[in-house]
């Protein structure tokens, strides 16, 4: 079983295609949404946690590229300008995921992107603006 | 048992020992007060957060023909400066905001661009647009001035915070079922987070609680340079209740400090903007303290433990002006990330970078030891604890 977390842009002529539903029908995989922005006429964007065996993870994976989503590990989402952070830590009580963290011994701001959601609750309340959203 | 005289002639000759604030606490731990005394002849302390009653002020030349820009109006990259001064004196506050900034019209507002980022981009080294008009008058004739200006131009370029440093200060929570904007940052709704804003044992004024060596006219770090203290900060509130190690137990003195912003770094003076509040200055400063005798000593070696301060609702008593404190919590609680409020578990946040305060505090340091930084008698005491003087509210009166 395989586990990660991924960004997809579809293309607005997608937007009303049951592309979701085919991942789980078709491949056997499951799915959590994290975040999604989906208009109709627009270009869509949705950022899943999917989950299966590595075979029907891969077959899905293909499914979506070769309906023309475009696809992006999520740890490119949310990015952390290192130059403007000056590690005040008043982001860390915000992220839901402990994402951001207080090294308890230097008092840096530890930036695990890995577990990052892509909520950007950290975006705007970061007040250097350090936190900057990748798409 | 030592002067700062003395402490000059032996940084003069290298031989002076500086240690920073943190690493004192340990040492004190080891061997104890006496033997730490005899060795240690500065602690250098130091704090890096926003503080808002910060600004600059700057003298910009005499344009030909002469403007005057005393009750005309003058924009720095379109933030508006105070120009009520003679011909070509302005000053610049943090908080300031262009004209056309939305602030809260659509909350909670972004305050992308205020005072304080003009004064950080001056401080890199960035030109500046600057846009005035003027009355005229026969020696000022001209009325608009449009140039851009370079802080190596200047004839003065001065920091002059008239509120930094602030000895202790609350903790802000959220009672209410709303999300909140403040100043101490975005509140969650029913406790969701508890924010601080202390660089706690690093802090200046917390390790010398009674004023006894920092005053008027102390040299220290300001912003990368150097700075002085200028007098008491607004708002010096010396009079609050103390602890019996002498700490305050909420926010109490300020500095007003000033400083040739000309030698700072962009690095220590950092524009910030608080969500749905407004713009502020992140402001780094070192403040050394000679250890004259063993009592200083003791408060410079107080560490977060020892350190407590009040948890304040900004939903309700905050703004209301009601005094009403939900508990008390020491700085070594706030930064094991989560306190208990009200019996609930609360994950804590600080505005103040402990990372940057230790930065500075170890720059102080090599300073001193180098050499390159000799230490000053105040010329004057702040208002101390037992001077009555307090921060009082406004009483309003009908015009």
């Amino acid at each position: 079983m395989i586990s990660k977390r991924i960004v997809l842009h579809f293309p607005h002529r997608l937007v009303d295609q049951p592309i979701i539903y085919k991942l789980v029908k078709d491949f056997d995989l499951e799915f959590n949404i994290l975040k999604a922005y989906v208009t109709p006429q627009e270009e869509g964007l949705m950022v899943l946690e999917l989950t299966g065996q590595e075979e029907n993870f891969e077959q899905g994976i293909r499914y979506l590229e070769s309906s023309g989503v475009k696809i992006q590990p999520l740890s490119q989402d949310v990015i952390r300008n290192e130059a403007k952070c000056t590690d005040c830590g008043v982001c860390v009580p915000i992220c839901p995921t402990g994402a951001l963290v207080a090294d308890p011994l230097t008092r840096k701001v530890l930036f695990y992107d890995h577990k990052c959601i892509a909520c950007e609750l950290c975006v705007k309340v970061c007040p250097t603006r350090a936190m900057e959203v990748r798409f | 048992m030592r002067t700062i005289k003395q402490i000059n002639e032996k940084i003069k000759k290298g031989q002076v020992v500086a240690v920073t604030a943190e690493e004192v606490i340990d040492l004190v731990a080891k061997q104890g007060i006496k033997k730490t005394a005899a060795e240690v002849d500065v602690v250098t302390t130091a704090t890096f957060g926003p503080m808002c009653s910060s600004g600059a002020y700057f003298n910009i030349g005499h344009s030909k023909p002469r403007i005057k820009l005393g009750g005309g109006t003058c924009k720095l990259n379109d933030v508006p400066a105070y120009c009520g001064f003679a011909a070509v004196d302005i000053y610049l506050g943090a908080s300031a905001l262009p004209d056309d900034d939305p602030r809260n019209k659509v909350f909670p507002g972004e305050f992308k661009y205020g005072g304080a980022h003009v004064i950080q981009e001056l401080v890199s080294g960035k030109d500046v647009r600057l846009e005035a008009t003027a009355y005229g008058t026969d020696c000022y004739p001209r009325k608009k001035l449009e140039t851009l200006i370079n802080i190596k131009d200047l004839n003065e370029a001065v920091l002059f915070n008239i509120r930094n440093c602030y000895q202790n200060y609350n903790v802000a929570v959220n009672l209410s079922d709303k999300i909140i904007y403040t100043y101490m940052g975005v509140l969650k709704p029913n406790l969701g987070n508890a924010n601080y804003c202390s660089a706690g044992q690093l802090s200046p004024l917390l390790k010398d609680p009674y004023y006894k060596t920092i005053g008027i006219g102390t040299k220290i770090f300001l912003g990368g340079g150097i700075g002085y203290v200028a007098w008491h900060g607004t708002q010096h509130n010396p009079t609050v209740k103390r602890r019996d190690n002498g700490l305050p137990v909420g926010p109490a003195g300020t500095l007003a400090v000033i400083g040739d912003l000309k030698q700072m770094k962009p690095e220590w003076l950092v524009a910030i903007s608080m969500l749905g509040y407004g713009v502020s200055l992140a402001v780094g400063i070192g403040v050394p303290i000679p250890i004259l005798d063993e009592e200083i000593l003791k408060t410079a070696a107080i560490s977060d433990e020892e350190i407590y301060t009040q948890i304040v609702d900004y939903s309700n008593a905050y703004p209301q002006m009601v005094a009403e404190s939900l508990g008390e919590v020491s700085y070594a609680q706030l930064k094991s990330g989560k306190i208990i409020v009200q019996g609930k578990e609360v994950p804590t946040g600080n505005l103040s970078s402990y990372t940057k305060a230790r930065k500075i505090a170890i720059e102080l340091k090599s300073w001193i030891k180098k050499g390159d930084f000799l230490l000053t008698e105040p010329v004057a005491p702040l208002p101390g604890a037992e001077s009555g003087y307090t921060f009082k509210p406004l009483k309003e009166r009908p015009i």
